[in-house]
């Protein structure tokens, strides 16, 4: 196939006009002996049909949530996109333009961005965003190092209950610029953030409890000056699904001057007190449930939203509003002098390009649910989690893992291996969750379980069932 | 301006129905603790789909993408982005797959990536790949961080530079400045290269690395290339190819053999995926063997005919996305690269240089040049002459152009270069429209002697005029409050 528009009569003459005889003479400045050794070697080209009919072999060796029931979670969940959502996803005046450096041209991408950091705004409780990062992980990672920025301290706080692909990201984003990263445990019993070793580890008595390091993370050796955390960083509900007490959380931070990054589901968020009203200072999250697909885990949306304080720290693109010269509003990217194309090195961020058609997607969703159909799908999900947990937990071999409050996701423990348990699911055409031994040693018997608004409860009695057939 | 989706809301509308809980209707108070409850529902609009479809389709109106008309933002590579990858991408059996679900069951989609790694491989003349960088930016740091992880495997941990052109993209100082790096910046010669001689003078022990786009910024093929390999890598220092200029030289140059040791590629510039307005790009990596035990996780791997993604490398340097990267933007390059082959990809260079030599060889002869072509697959003209002449700057040309239905091309970048306009029209253009947008250019060279003022106060066709930017940053509106 071919996308080329010139023909060969056009090549000849616009060789001509160039100047050269050939279209060798345009590469002469390539050394040769790079030119001679250039060939490709890849597959032969595919017409549009062949293509179609190999791409849907491929897509054919994967078995879709559209084929399997899906109960897995664990910060990627199986929602239902409404269908104006993909149609304006799909408009290629948006889908096909660059970032909207030319306001004039990009009126309308401009305003939908500015009305997607409004929501963002409305669904955290705090007074800016930005116009997206690349996930909940990097976002993460992003507010980490604001929050370094804007205290000048060199550690961060860092609760077990986040994801720990975040706790990753986090790791990979600071190990290079001298930052510390003290990890605090969950509550066996609760499995809520251990708030008597957050305290330990924000300085305030002595060293805290490290635990063991999981990959990639460096146990701290040296005991901690009290008052030099930049951040708490806690995940609300978090990863194992429990909602935290996030009021003492913001507490003990702020009496150690260190900032609360909240990382917030939006979905939660339909019905959980936002971020700002118990004084996070940065709120991130991961916004694929708000109509992305799941698409294997990207492209995803990473939202940010923090205090006015903190707004010229924020990374990566802001949509502002102003006035042209007539008077007439209009909106632009602004604050630019954050950006790596206006500072170079001594930028925010590197970020450039980051994920505005996702942006778009989640404006959208949040526009078309309004705050009662939000509500109604967290509340949905929150009686339908509810439902599978407690039938769940009437099984003989299946109790609760963990005793805190959750809302649409839970982890109960077994009496077989999870991963068995999983395994014999699938048989059954069912994703039944997430064994979390993979990531929580301490959890090995235990299994985490999504349930969203899609979910019925035939659904969910046949995971059930599935479950008692293999205790 | 159409009205915010805020001032189309009233109490009550609903654009979504949802079923009602078959489980059940348990109170929230009983399900959730009082205390964690919000007391008011978040302010979000209340209104109807079709109020909403047009209210997008409104705001599409507005703005403009590569389908809407020629789009020579210079190194940004706005090309064509074919429906068909569209479709590809949309297939339920790559949209709908949970990243955690079990590799027996995501398999096509473990080989999808793995091919398109080793195509993208054989593309750079690289060992091992990683897609797992989502944008471009992340692809630098994550090549930053595995130079960085290689000098302290081999207890070289004192290297700290990191050498960037004057000419390069804001994004590498950025980059160079995330991983605790220090950027220093060499000068370009009279011919718009990497002074071979200023990079001679500052190696030595403390240098890490070399950021180099090639061909650079300027449009321009570092033909000294070969040179500057063997010098860095004689003071013990690597090579990074910002590959963001790779649509010049496909199948014309491959960077690993140019002596590069890591690079990224930019799929939503060379390899034809939407922009977005902005995103989601990817930004995949390859490297040199030596460098591929520092590739972030996780990993495809086939074992045993099967492929799995393994995450237990113990010098990687971690993760640098919560998943897998932008999965459905690597189905669409990979479909590209599928569809178009050895010789489409290298059909996709030659017509992207020509169409760029055939921009410059005409305009040069109304604007200033400043650097000797022949031109790659962009090049980089200057308005320095007019600005003396008639008080005419590259934003006024650039913002008449909009008037003409074509968007402006980069302005004011690279640095180096007064009053530069940047235009990379890709292979995309016809002769037709190359020659609508240098008529287009000939009409404004005309208005900037008879008519000035009409380029100072373009556009004069869109919704808005120039907009004050200055009063967007001191009184910072960026949100709807009614």
């Amino acid at each position: 196939m071919s996308y080329v528009a010139l023909t060969p009569e056009d090549r000849e003459l616009m060789l001509a006009s160039v100047g050269v005889d050939s279209m060798e003479d345009l590469f002469a400045g390539i050394p040769a002996e790079l030119r001679q050794q250039a060939q490709l070697d890849l597959p032969a080209p595919l017409s549009e049909p062949e293509l179609l009919r190999h791409l849907e072999e491929l897509a054919g060796q994967n078995r879709s949530a559209r084929e399997l029931t899906c109960f897995l979670g664990g910060g990627i969940y199986d929602h239902f996109i409404p269908s104006l959502v993909l149609d304006v996803t799909a408009r290629p005046e948006f889908k096909t333009a660059y970032t909207p450096y030319q306001p004039e041209v990009s009126q309308g991408l401009l305003q939908a961005i500015y009305e997607y950091q409004t929501m963002i705004c409305e669904l955290t409780g705090m007074e800016v965003a930005n116009a997206s990062a690349y996930d909940g992980a990097t976002a993460t990672a992003e507010a980490a190092l604001m929050a370094i920025a804007h205290t000048r301290r060199q550690r961060v706080v860092v609760s077990e209950g986040l994801h720990p692909a975040a706790r990753s990201c986090l790791q990979t984003h600071v190990w290079s610029v001298e930052v510390e990263i003290s990890r605090v445990g969950l509550e066996g019993e609760t499995g809520q953030t251990d708030l008597a070793a957050l305290e330990k580890a924000l300085g305030r008595a002595g060293r805290p409890d490290l635990g063991n390091g999981s990959h990639g993370e460096r146990a701290v050796g040296r005991p901690f000056l009290a008052d030099d955390a930049a951040c708490v960083i806690v995940q609300h509900p978090n990863f194992l699904g429990v909602m935290e007490d996030v009021e003492a959380i913001c507490a003990l931070a702020k009496q150690a001057g260190a900032l609360v990054v909240v990382n917030a589901d939006p979905i939660s968020l339909g019905l959980l007190k936002p971020p700002g009203d118990y004084g996070a200072d940065i709120a991130v999250g991961e916004g694929q449930p708000l109509g992305l697909p799941m698409s294997f885990g990207g492209p995803l949306l990473g939202y940010i939203a923090c205090t006015e304080g903190l707004l010229r720290r924020l990374p990566g693109r802001i949509v502002g509003a102003t006035t042209d010269g007539l008077g007439r509003r209009g909106y632009c990217l602004t604050l630019q002098a954050r950006e790596q194309h206006i500072r170079r090195e001594k930028a925010t961020s590197n970020i450039c390009t980051n994920e505005a058609l996702c942006a778009l997607a989640a404006g959208a969703y949040l526009a078309l649910m309004g705050p009662q159909g939000l509500r109604q799908v967290a509340a949905l999900c929150a009686c339908k989690a509810h439902y599978a947990h407690a039938e769940l937990c009437k099984l003989e071999g299946c109790e609760p893992a963990v005793s805190g409050p959750f809302f649409r996701e839970f982890a109960v423990k077994l009496t077989k291996d999870p991963e068995e348990v999983c395994r014999a699911l699938l048989d059954r055409g069912i994703l039944a969750g997430l064994p979390l031994g993979r990531h929580y040693p301490q959890l090995a018997d235990a299994l985490l379980v999504a349930v969203t608004e899609k979910r019925t409860k035939a659904d969910i009695d046949a995971l059930v069932e599935g479950v008692r057939s293999c205790l | 301006m159409p009205r915010t989706v805020f001032e189309l809301s009233a109490p009550g509308k609903r654009g979504v129905r949802l079923p009602t809980s078959d489980v059940g209707e348990q109170p929230l108070g009983e399900l959730l603790p009082a205390d964690a409850l919000r007391r008011d529902p978040p302010a979000l609009p209340e209104v109807t789909e079709p109020e909403l479809a047009r209210h997008y389709a409104a705001l599409a109106a507005k703005s403009f993408g590569v389908d809407s008309g020629t789009y020579p933002l210079g190194s940004c590579t706005m090309k064509y982005n074919p429906k068909v990858n569209e479709r590809v991408a949309a297939l339920p059996g790559f949209t709908d797959l949970h990243p955690y679900q079990p590799e027996e069951t995501v398999q096509g989609a473990l080989r999808l990536m793995r091919d398109l790694e080793q195509m993208l491989c054989e593309i750079g003349g690289m060992d091992a790949a990683s897609l797992q960088p989502p944008a471009g930016a992340s692809g630098e740091s994550t090549c930053l961080r595995i130079i960085r992880a290689y000098h302290d495997s081999r207890d070289d941990g004192a290297r700290r530079k990191v050498l960037v052109p004057d000419s390069a993209h804001g994004t590498n100082p950025a980059s160079v400045a995330r991983c605790g790096y220090e950027p220093v910046t060499i000068p370009s010669n009279k011919r718009g290269r990497v002074d071979l001689k200023a990079l001679r003078g500052l190696l030595d022990e403390t240098v890490a690395a070399i950021m180099l786009t090639n061909p650079n910024t300027l449009g321009l093929f570092e033909d000294g290339i070969l040179e500057i390999a063997a010098a860095m890598h004689e003071a013990g220092a690597l090579l990074y190819c910002d590959g963001a200029n790779l649509n010049a030289i496909l199948g014309k140059a491959k960077p690993g053999h140019m002596g590069f040791d890591a690079m990224h590629f930019n799929l939503h510039k060379t390899f034809g995926t939407p922009h977005g307005g902005g995103g989601p790009g990817a930004g995949p990596i390859a490297v040199k063997e030596k460098l591929a035990p520092f590739l972030p996780i996780p990993r495809v791997v086939e074992r045993d005919g099967r492929l799995r993604l393994e995450t237990d490398f113990p010098e990687s340097i971690g993760r640098v996305h919560g998943f897998c990267g932008n999965f459905l933007v690597a189905v669409r390059a990979y479909a590209y690269i599928r569809s178009l082959g050895a010789e489409g990809l290298k059909e996709v260079s030659e017509t992207a240089v020509l169409n760029a030599n055939y921009l410059m060889a005409a305009l040069s002869a109304f604007l200033d040049l400043p650097y000797e072509g022949p031109c790659m697959h962009e090049c980089v003209l200057s308005a320095e002459s007019l600005r003396e002449k008639h008080g005419i700057r590259a934003l006024d040309i650039a913002k008449r152009l909009i008037d003409f239905r074509i968007h402006p091309p980069t302005m004011y970048f690279p640095l180096i270069v007064k009053e530069a306009l940047m235009i990379e029209p890709t292979e995309t253009e016809s002769k037709l429209s190359l020659d609508e947008f240098l008529a287009a250019m000939l009409v404004i060279l005309d208005e900037a002697q008879q008519e000035p003022e009409t380029l100072r106060q373009a556009p004069h066709t869109t919704p808005v005029g120039r907009l004050d930017e200055v009063k967007a940053a001191r009184e910072p509106d960026l949100r709807w409050k009614g």
